[in-house]
């Protein structure tokens, strides 16, 4: 192993390479920044580029960009409640009203350290765990792949808040109905799609998000301009505040950063879990750790609700990395683009990777160190420039934030239908929010709907249709039970309060 | 008479379920997958059910934390007008192309939020989409479609 961080060192200080990680955290950052161009996109882009590169410059290039937008899309998710990605949607729920009560340069602070610590720590324990957890993540199957979204579903308990269980399921559910749409993964048989041959492809990711977040908070701003409360948050939006952290958020912080990120990277080793769930699952757990004056503050600009998912989803970027370069199956949709960049330089990820490509292995877990360094080196100076957005005026930032949204759209498809869907899903998800409808579990089910439904048909196939599979193997019934025991514990903390109360 | 809108929204959301469980019966499978333990429809079905099970539970069970939303203080117009400015928005933008489209999307917004700085307010549409027009497109390599700018040969 020595030996291979020695080559990994040589490979990524080189010149050439340090410059890359550089470049790859700058565009990264600016491009993770602009709600609907995520890391996916960043990183597609630079595919061409790297071609012109050996292997282990163009990985390095591609995980600059990757660090850099997920970064760049807790940025967006703090200052316009518009997350890019779907691993910083949870960022935004403490982020955001920290923006509003006029702490943005903290929150953006809190969000590098954050992500600087996660990105870190992970990047450690890949180097000494990478080889036992690739075997781990190989012992999963399908049951425990569907027991575990199921987990990460009911995770949303965590975060909605008292009398919001329900209304939080039925987000659940509609976010699993819109993944529906479209052609079957199996089979093609396209379903919800009344020969609409639009819908054939399925819904976008970004089209959603982009609807219920980005979209939707523009027109709730509107909609909501005479709400004296409301008003009041805009006077101050305009603040931005300092960056320093004091001493109690960083006693905080430095509680919530190692627990947060041993659950992002053990989230981001398994094939296919990924940032997003890292980041719910940390938040939500963070949530059941604090003190219930602590609870209180999540959702309203919590450090420790900030900080765990921030910490949570660069961690899990990290782990990201080993079944794509261990296993050959990307932990993410950012890894698969990597994945297939890998193949286009010719080379086969697998166990062999590391003894047939020492280089490429051990200096993109080195760049990573480096990447880290170099994120926090150009965002923290940056944070009160990249914070001058929220001084734009709202007659501006609206239309601006809808600009966004639909260009993002429209690169994407170049098709109005999506701008009508768009607009659509945008209108109802607004009414709903009126209502205190969630919109978090919507966009979690909507990325995990696919998946979940591949490995309820792989485990139902393999058991012949029993449902016996839930607690055949001690991995599933274990995620099951935990599952079963958030439940239990949210109905009896709900009855708890309302017995207390009377 | 009250009515709890958010029984209405679960009243709503479990007809919308049943409507989608009625699709989800309907989705026609390959005859040899008629009888597999999952097909196509399999998972659209426990879907519609568990629709129809969270928003009937939610209509059945009591409310304590009642929404009441003031619709009076609530700014319909200027949200209606936005909208429809995008709907146009997305109706021209194939057809005139983005710059002009998304530089007037930008300044009617502008206007009808209440901006009357004109300057600013044209900066802030036309300069600004031919820089972003120019990043995407001449720096990012992003395809933009254009017929009215291709029709005065800026772009080819």
């Amino acid at each position: 192993m020595i030996e291979g961080i020695l080559i990994g060192l040589t490979t990524a200080l080189t010149l050439q390479n340090i410059l890359m990680v550089m470049l790859g955290c700058f565009f990264g950052t600016i491009i993770g920044m602009l709600p609907g161009l995520g890391p996916m996109t960043a990183i597609a882009l630079m595919i061409p580029i790297t071609y012109g590169f050996d292997p282990a410059t163009g990985l390095i290039l591609m995980a600059g960009v990757y660090y850099g937008a997920v970064f760049g899309g807790s940025t967006s998710s703090i200052l316009l409640n518009a997350p890019g990605v779907p691993g910083t949607v949870a960022t935004s729920f403490d982020g955001y009203p920290m923006a509003q009560q006029g702490k943005a340069g903290k929150a953006l602070a809190i969000a590098a350290w954050s992500s600087f610590a996660g990105g870190t720590l992970s990047a450690i324990y890949l180097l000494f765990m990478a080889p036992s957890l690739s075997k781990v993540s190989l012992s999963f199957r399908s049951p425990d792949y569907f027991a575990l979204m199921i987990l990460g579903l009911t995770a949303i308990a965590a975060f909605s808040s008292k009398g919001q269980f329900l209304k939080a399921m039925m987000m659940v559910v509609i976010g699993l109905m819109l993944a529906s749409v479209g052609q079957d993964s199996l089979s093609d048989i396209t379903r919800f799609t009344f020969n609409n041959m639009n819908l054939t492809d399925g819904i976008s990711f970004v089209l959603v998000v982009m609807a219920t977040f980005a979209m939707s908070e523009a027109l709730t701003i509107i909609l909501k301009r005479n709400d004296p409360t409301s008003a009041a948050k805009q006077v101050s939006l305009t603040e931005l505040g300092s960056i320093k952290i004091n001493k109690e958020e960083r006693t905080k912080m430095y509680k919530t950063i190692p627990r947060s990120s041993v659950i992002g990277f053990l989230i981001g080793v398994l094939p296919g879990a990924g940032a997003t769930i890292a980041s719910f699952l940390a938040y939500g757990m963070e949530r059941n750790i604090v003190t219930d004056e602590e609870k209180e503050k999540f959702g309203k600009g919590s450090v420790n609700g900030l900080s765990a998912p921030e910490t949570a989803n660069n961690a899990a970027c990290s782990g990201s990395f080993v079944p794509m370069l261990t296993l050959g199956i990307p932990g993410s949709g950012t890894t698969a683009v990597m994945l297939g960049a890998l193949l286009g330089f010719g080379v086969q990820p697998g166990p062999r990777l590391y003894m047939t490509n020492p280089e490429i292995f051990w200096s993109i877990i080195m760049s990573m160190y480096i990447g880290m360094v170099i994120l926090l080196i150009l965002n923290l100076p940056l944070i009160p420039y990249i914070a001058r957005i929220l001084a734009v005026p709202k007659n501006y930032l609206i239309p601006l934030i809808l600009f966004f949204s639909i260009t993002g759209i429209y690169v994407m498809s170049f098709n109005n239908f999506d701008i009508y869907l768009m607009i659509g899903i945008a209108v109802v998800a607004t009414f709903m929010r009126l209502y205190d409808f969630p919109m978090p579990p919507l966009i979690l089910a909507f990325v995990l709907g696919g998946l979940m439904e591949e490995n309820l048909r792989r485990s139902l196939l393999l058991s012949n249709g029993s449902w016996e599979f839930l607690w055949d193997r001690t991995l599933t019934a274990c995620i099951l039970l935990t599952t079963i025991l958030i439940v239990v514990w949210h109905i009896y903390k709900t009855m708890f309060k309302k017995t207390k109360a009377k | 008479m009250n009515i709890n809108t958010t029984k209405v929204i679960s009243l709503l959301f479990f007809i919308f379920s049943a409507f989608y469980l009625y699709t989800a019966y309907q989705i026609q499978v390959f005859a040899f997958d008629e009888n597999a333990p999952f097909n196509a429809r399999t998972f659209p079905i426990y879907l519609g059910y568990a629709g129809l099970f969270f928003s009937g539970l939610k209509l059945i069970l009591p409310d304590p934390n009642t929404i009441k939303v003031q619709h009076k203080t609530l700014e319909y117009k200027k949200t209606v007008i936005l909208i429809i400015i995008a709907i146009i928005y997305g109706a021209t933008i194939l057809k005139v192309g983005y710059f002009l489209t998304t530089s007037l999307f930008l300044f009617s917004s502008y206007y009808f939020l209440g901006e009357r700085r004109w300057v600013l307010m044209f900066l802030l549409s036309f300069p600004f989409v031919a820089a972003f027009m120019y990043l995407l497109h001449g720096v990012l390599d992003i395809y933009l479609r254009d017929p009215f700018l291709k029709s005065i040969g800026v772009m080819g």
